[in-house]
């Protein structure tokens, strides 16, 4: 198994799925189902990927929980995504010091 | 000069690229940490950095090379975990202004990322591929060099750390959909569909593989949204600002 063929494979899968139908479509889609769906998917997808994922992130479920949490809080109030983040990070690492 | 840069797409991108970068930074920082621990030098993580720009799939296709996995499994997993970019690129095709041709979309759909989409998105009217242009590189700079200073650096940091790092990825997704979740109820009705099904796939359907379940999950509630939620006609709107 060579490192290259790995990688080739990878990168040229992702940059296919990514390509082809950013770079066929090229009418206006009608359907308003379609519509609908296509702008519903983002928040679908990264919600799906979150969810339960985000538990399980750090390692250990309360520093997960308490991270979570601040980041719900910050989001709810228009934080910007890198402060969202980091304080997210913070807090999980604060926890962990304090629950140790 | 600010006047100047503020009229420019290319330094618009760049700008709305910035937060983007500082968080991929981070994140990709935690990627490079665990490119390395598979046994990768940090020049090949990132060189996967580089022309992946994908961070579950990056960790995915880690795994399975750190594992010796076939190249079919390699492409079959990629092909799962990133179908979503194929649907984000198809949702993005529709706000591309009419200079977007065709060598435009090759280039640009390399940089169709959850948060580059997410930000892409969020924009008013038509987007130019300048613009893109400008968001894409930095984000992808920042990617590549948290990458390299996370293989290179990142056995130094205190495990607690790198722990509590991982959560930065999920925390910036949360980030994303939070704010118009809290605006439009069929965005958070969506939202929360798809993590129920998320959470049916983990607890019960466990034999349903990771990226299949964020698959069947995100097209079951966006399908719910679509149909109980269907979105007004916009065009006209997109056309005027």
């Amino acid at each position: 198994m060579s490192i290259v063929i790995y990688i080739a494979v990878m990168a040229g899968v992702t940059y296919l799925i990514r390509m082809i139908p950013f770079t066929a479509f090229r009418k206006q889609i009608k359907s308003r189902f379609f519509r609908s769906f296509l702008y519903y998917v983002p928040y679908a997808v990264l919600s799906a990927m979150t969810v339960p994922a985000i538990f399980y992130s750090t390692g250990n479920l309360t520093t997960a929980v308490i991270g979570t949490a601040v980041a719900i809080i910050l989001a709810y109030f228009d934080m910007p995504l890198i402060v969202v983040a980091l304080s997210a990070c913070a807090a999980a690492l604060a926890a962990g010091f304090l629950i140790r | 000069m600010t006047v100047i840069s503020a009229k420019s797409p290319f330094a618009r991108g760049l700008v709305d690229g910035i937060p983007i970068a500082l968080g991929y930074l981070s994140v990709s920082f935690g990627l490079g940490i665990i490119t390395v621990r598979s046994g990768l030098t940090p020049l090949t993580a990132v060189i996967i950095s580089a022309t992946n720009l994908t961070s579950a799939g990056q960790a995915a296709g880690i795994a399975i090379i750190a594992a010796g996995g076939s190249y079919i499994e390699m492409a079959l997993t990629q092909l799962v975990i990133n179908l979503r970019y194929g649907l984000m690129g198809l949702s993005l095709s529709q706000k591309l202004d009419d200079t977007f041709n065709t060598p435009r979309r090759l280039l640009v759909s390399f940089g169709i990322t959850d948060e580059i989409f997410a930000v892409a998105s969020a924009q008013k009217g038509k987007i130019t591929a300048r613009y893109m242009y400008g968001m894409i590189l930095i984000a992808a700079f920042g990617w590549s060099l948290g990458t390299f200073l996370g293989a290179a650096a990142g056995q130094l940091l205190p495990t607690s750390l790198s722990n509590a790092m991982g959560i930065m990825l999920y925390a910036m997704f949360v980030a994303i959909v939070i704010p118009p979740a809290k605006k439009s109820r069929s965005v958070l009705a969506v939202a929360v569909t798809a993590a129920l099904c998320s959470l049916i796939f983990k607890y019960v359907l466990t034999a349903v593989s990771g990226g299949f379940a964020i698959i069947i999950s995100a097209v079951l509630a966006a399908t719910v949204g679509a149909l109980v939620f269907p979105v007004a006609d916009d065009d006209k709107e997109d056309a005027a600002s």
